[in-house]
């Protein structure tokens, strides 16, 4: 199992009651940028990845959110840039490049060519369709998301991989000369990892492309689910899914006393959190998501990722109140969810002691070959930060990947995804255990 | 006593959705961007002596999508087909917003397609001053209530969109929003070209326009004016983006003068 280490590298000077008045991240006006703190904790994050791979993580993970403090990650193949060239060993997972949203698949192409030449062949690239936002604030169409993302998806496959110069008139995408001189250092072409929430064309798509599906924080439940419908699809695809096709990322934060830990874990929900990210309008705009996928999230009420959520379309159906808002009260309400959400274990805080059992659950449940530990949001200190990463790495990983073993979870690198057939007619073998659900009253 | 039905055409390669209803001389409805909202006292007025023919939009969960339309231009072009092969050509209409922006495609590629026309708070223009609304950017609930100066005083509004969104209305609304993305996203709701189309066009316009529209603002209905020359314009005093259920009895009085004429 690889264990990874991912912060969104959020923008930590920004008052609370400023992401609380606009009621969300997206959107708060760009006067409050502050270039001299923005440098220092650009540096900040990209010594603190450095400080990932001293740790002993096998990977390191970036993101990418425009026109939000909630992420620094405006370019994120900048900071993997960077990265590819100070880092000797972690590989460079990014969760993901947003295909639609670009809307230059031969630029990404040689962008990312360059960074795994730069890293010597340690990218792992993720595909994302962008959130809500994203689509606002790029002027995708987000109608045309979807297809978007295939045809991009298609095209840097073949970019990577087909001699040029040739020629290309997609739907969406026109290059009249493909012939690029940055070629990834991996062959055929790095990994790929697909980072979702719920969707399930996107589970399909994944399942049929043999390619890894990182969840997002999910509800165990529900994400049970979602690992049954791939495995299903692998099945008719004639092989069978395993630890290798899945991935786990889950908010983590440690400190020295569990009173500690759980104060800081406040910060989870800053501003209102990942529910906070953009407000209903943005969250899912126009024929961004499919009628399936709408209904799927209508079942999901709580908080899951970027706050997209059965919640978040009962508020875009609803009328949106314009009275005063008493903060205090909004941030007793965000403590007590978040407590909840603890319960749910969406959220892991603690100490070593107490948090080593949970994630051994979640890994027994989801059995994933990937788990990616998700840092501490909101204004919290570079030690307190840096404290929760060193209880991680040196108390708990060893502990996570000794289970990890005894359980059998083979990463994507162990095992090719995709390579343990399925003879055909017989039925496939379970990729999630829901047994250790019931007993902790989840579902 | 609201006497229409809704039937299904074989035209064009697609099986459109249709609602007919009146009797005498075919009068083609485009309804907005929120698709058809039902048979409104507007229809039942002007049905008294014309035959209303209301296509429902493709995409818009009646009619199929059609996915070789991908603008407003495109949508103009299968419509036009689907009145030449009806035999309708030439006939009145009346386009409603992004229905005007259609109807205005339809005339501009084809100037005897249209025996008179009235556009209706019309998207499509790049106003000079001012701008277009963009709906995409605001929930659907508030989107609705920008169609309207006063909801809480428009009958019509609050009987159709008031109260409880139900799941099922809000995947039809959502429906509508995401055709209208598909062929509007950018230029957003207009396109560049169209005024330099419409120049020299002789069909007879009319342009209506709500003084407290919200959504579609005075600079489109100029525009639509420096293009067709001959344009007449008609202000509802007080209306929003919705004159026709809004102030019902003044937009009938306008419309029918004007048919007439």
């Amino acid at each position: 199992m690889q264990v990874g280490y991912f912060t969104e590298r959020p923008y930590r000077w920004l008052p609370e009651e400023e992401i609380l008045r606009n009621r969300g991240y997206f959107a708060v006006s760009n006067s409050f940028f502050d270039r001299e703190k923005a440098a220092n904790d650009y540096h900040y994050y990209l010594d603190e990845y450095c400080y990932a791979e001293d740790l002993g993580f096998d990977a390191v993970a970036l993101n990418e959110h425009h026109g939000n403090p909630f992420c620094m990650g405006s370019v994120m193949n900048v900071e993997a840039s960077v990265l590819a060239y100070r880092t000797k060993r972690v590989r460079i997972v990014l969760i993901g490049n947003p295909l639609p949203v670009i809307k230059h698949p031969l630029r990404m192409a040689e962008e990312l060519a360059e960074i795994d030449l730069i890293s010597r062949g340690r990218l792992v690239t993720g595909w994302v369709r962008g959130a809500g936002s994203e689509q606002f604030f790029n002027n995708a169409n987000p109608a045309y998301n979807r297809e978007m993302f295939n045809e991009a998806h298609d095209f840097i496959v073949q970019a990577w991989t087909r001699p040029g110069p040739w020629r290309y008139e997609g739907k969406h995408f026109h290059y009249r000369h493909v012939n690029p001189w940055a070629l990834p250092y991996q062959k055929p072409y790095p990994p790929m990892w697909i980072p979702g929430v719920l969707s399930p064309e996107t589970v399909q798509w994944c399942a049929e492309h043999r390619y890894p599906y990182i969840g997002l924080g999910t509800q165990l439940g529900p994400t049970c689910d979602l690992w049954d419908y791939y495995a299903d699809v692998a099945a008719q695809q004639g092989y069978q899914a395993g630890p290798e096709n899945f991935g786990y990322l889950i908010p983590t934060v440690l400190a020295e006393s569990e009173e500690k830990a759980q104060a800081i874990a406040d910060n989870f929900v800053y501003g209102g959190g990942q529910n906070a990210f953009s407000a209903p309008q943005f969250t899912m705009p126009p024929g961004y998501n499919s009628k399936g996928a709408i209904r799927m999230l209508a079942k999901q009420q709580t908080s899951a990722w970027l706050g997209v959520s059965g919640a978040k379309i009962t508020e875009s159906m609803e009328e949106g109140d314009t009275g005063a808002v008493n903060y205090d009260e909004v941030r007793r309400k965000l403590r007590a969810g978040l407590q909840k959400v603890e319960q749910n274990l969406q959220v892991i805080a603690g100490t070593p002691t107490t948090v080593i059992p949970k994630i051994k659950t979640i890994l027994s449940v989801l059995r994933p070959g990937v788990f990616i530990m998700f840092s501490i949001q909101g204004p919290v200190g570079n030690d307190d930060r840096r404290t929760s990463m060193r209880l991680f790495a040196e108390d708990v990983m060893p502990a996570l990947k000794e289970h990890a073993k005894a359980i059998d979870l083979p990463d994507p690198f162990q095992r090719k995804p995709g390579s343990v057939k399925l003879a055909a007619g017989t039925k496939r073998g379970p990729v999630s255990d829901r047994g250790p659900l019931a007993a902790l009253g989840l579902k | 006593m609201a006497n229409f039905i809704e039937e299904t055409v074989k035209a064009a390669g697609a099986e459109l959705a249709l609602v007919r209803g009146g009797s005498g001389k075919p009068l083609l409805i485009l309804h907005d961007e929120l698709g058809y909202p039902g048979w409104m006292g507007w229809n039942e007025k002007l049905a008294q002596d014309r035959t209303l023919l209301i296509p429902q939009q493709p995409g818009y969960g009646k009619t199929p999508r059609i996915d070789w339309i991908m603008n407003y231009r495109d949508l103009g072009g299968f419509y036009a087909q689907v009145l030449r092969e009806m035999k309708l050509e030439p006939i009145d209409v009346i386009g409603f917003s992004a229905g005007g922006y259609l109807a205005a495609e339809m005339a501009a590629a084809d100037p005897a397609i249209f025996s008179r026309m009235v556009l209706v708070a019309p998207m499509g223009i790049k106003p000079a001053q001012g701008e277009i609304m963009d709906f995409f950017a605001v929930t659907v609930r508030r989107h609705l209530m920008a169609t309207v100066a006063d909801p809480a005083n428009t009958p019509e509004y609050t009987k159709i969109y008031g109260g409880q969104m139900t799941p099922e209305r809000f995947e039809s609304f959502e429906d509508a929003r995401a055709e209208t993305a598909r062929i509007g996203w950018e230029p957003f709701m207009h396109n560049p070209s169209l005024p330099h189309l419409l120049r020299g066009l002789k069909t007879p316009t009319l342009l209506v326009w709500g003084t407290r529209d919200g959504v579609v603002p005075r600079g489109c209905i100029d525009g639509y004016r420096a293009a067709i020359s001959g344009a007449q314009v008609v202000e509802i005093a007080g209306a929003g983006h919705r004159p026709e259920i809004e102030n019902a009895a003044e937009f009938d009085r306008a419309v029918r003068k004007f048919l007439a004429a």
